[in-house]
């Protein structure tokens, strides 16, 4: 069940891995489609805190490309209702991410991502 | 009865097994609930504003479920794949992740307007439980598992991904008041105000002792609030006592005495139709009332 709008949140964790550490990249994924219940206002408080290219980059990888690569000035339904389905609605399921500067691989399996780290790799 | 934390790390002690019994028992989604809710209110959000907060321990979603309710989005954090499981099959809400805290939490600064971590119910050890005691303990000689390095890493990461000003509420079982200390200097050296709350601390049962974590707002601008105070109700009660009370309240009060006249007439006139000798003869005084004294 990750989501983008945790993707967008995580970074690696990784000792020494402090720059350059977001966002993971998706490898091998497979996605799921479900449905969600629409929140604008929370849609609203929460997009200061996204990464806009981040997210839009991270919707292109999982192949939805409904978002413009600017963010918009103008916030109006139809733009909520995407962003609510690229945030809330697509769920990976299978594959992995990868970290671009370290290459440590969080594997996804069942929706759940392993986020454990080997005892050298703990800063 | 050891302590889990004593016992084994919360990965392989929350077997298959352990995470099912745990989640479907109903008492324990009570307890949790009310926990639930006790712990937003400590995190004193903004009213009527859907917010994004972490679980920390989500284990089986139980909070999380609360915390839909209340409309809420979060991730949760556990480190039982048993229990994440569970959590899977109940279709919970948020997003989960497979995580160590005494490793740290990956997230970007500032993304949360909160934590919780809820204490587990541990079923078999019939005691319960928390996240923090699980940081407690050393599970391997390796420097990084020192429990000082894990309580850093852990404290540290929280404060960077919550926002300012928000807070986090842990709720805990401390052993010992060196626990207590240990726990509390951690989390201000990694920038943390706040401190704890005791909910009834005069209760045995009912007693709760949540650690209240605020980012920012420092000035005395944020308060750590108020432990609940006075008797939780049906404090001091032992087991079936209402039962009791209800039946005694019934019966009208006092008891008849099941002795009186007609009981020993009765008696008399069958020990003489069995033939038995010296069988006192009835009189004004049979089954009478004696005086109080004697």
């Amino acid at each position: 069940m990750v989501r983008l709008i945790t993707h967008n949140l995580l970074a690696c964790h990784a000792k020494g891995c402090t720059s350059n550490n977001f966002p993971l990249q998706f490898q091998d994924v497979s996605i799921e489609l479900r449905d969600a219940d629409f929140n604008a206002d929370f849609l609203r408080g929460f997009l200061p805190r996204l990464e806009w290219p981040a997210l839009v980059g991270a919707a292109r990888q999982l192949g939805d490309t409904s978002l413009p690569a600017e963010q918009p000035d103008m916030i109006d339904d139809e733009f909520l209702q995407k962003l609510h389905h690229v945030l809330l609605e697509i769920h990976v399921e299978e594959g992995a991410m990868v970290c671009p500067n370290c290459k440590h691989v969080y594997p996804i399996s069942n929706g759940i991502p392993n986020m454990l780290l080997a005892e050298h790799e703990i800063g | 009865m050891s302590r889990p934390e004593l016992v084994a790390p919360p990965e392989i002690y929350y077997g298959d097994v352990e995470a099912k019994k745990y989640t479907n028992n109903s008492r324990i989604q009570q307890i949790q609930a009310d926990m639930t809710y006790r712990a937003l209110e400590l995190l004193n959000l903004p009213p009527d504003e859907p917010a994004f907060l972490l679980d920390i321990g989500c284990g089986s979603g139980l909070s999380g479920e609360i915390l839909d309710e209340e409309g809420h989005l979060w991730a949760g954090l556990d480190i039982a794949p048993s229990m994440l499981e569970v959590a899977l099959e109940r279709e919970v809400e948020g997003d989960l992740f497979l995580q160590d805290i005494g490793q740290g939490i990956g997230f970007r600064p500032g993304s949360f307007d909160g934590a919780i971590s809820i204490r587990r119910f541990d079923n078999t050890l019939r005691r319960s439980i928390s996240v923090l005691q699980w940081l407690l303990n050393a599970e391997t000689s390796h420097p990084t598992s020192s429990p000082p390095h894990r309580l850093t890493r852990f404290f540290t990461t929280l404060h960077a991904a919550l926002k300012n000003p928000s807070r986090a509420v842990l709720q805990f079982y401390p052993t010992s008041d060196d626990q207590i200390q240990l726990i509390t200097s951690i989390a201000q050296k990694a920038g943390f105000g706040g401190g704890i709350v005791v909910d009834y601390p005069n209760s045995k049962k009912a007693r709760k002792v949540f650690l209240c974590l605020f980012v920012g707002g420092g000035g005395g601008a944020q308060q750590v609030p108020k432990g609940l105070e006075g008797e939780e109700e049906d404090e001091g009660r032992v087991q079936f006592e209402k039962r009791r009370e209800r039946l005694k309240a019934k019966s009208g009060g006092k008891r008849k005495n099941i002795k009186d006249k007609d009981w020993i007439l009765k008696k008399k006139e069958l020990y003489r139709q069995r033939g038995k000798e010296s069988v006192p003869n009835d009189s004004k005084y049979t089954g009478r009332k004696r005086k109080p004294v004697f």
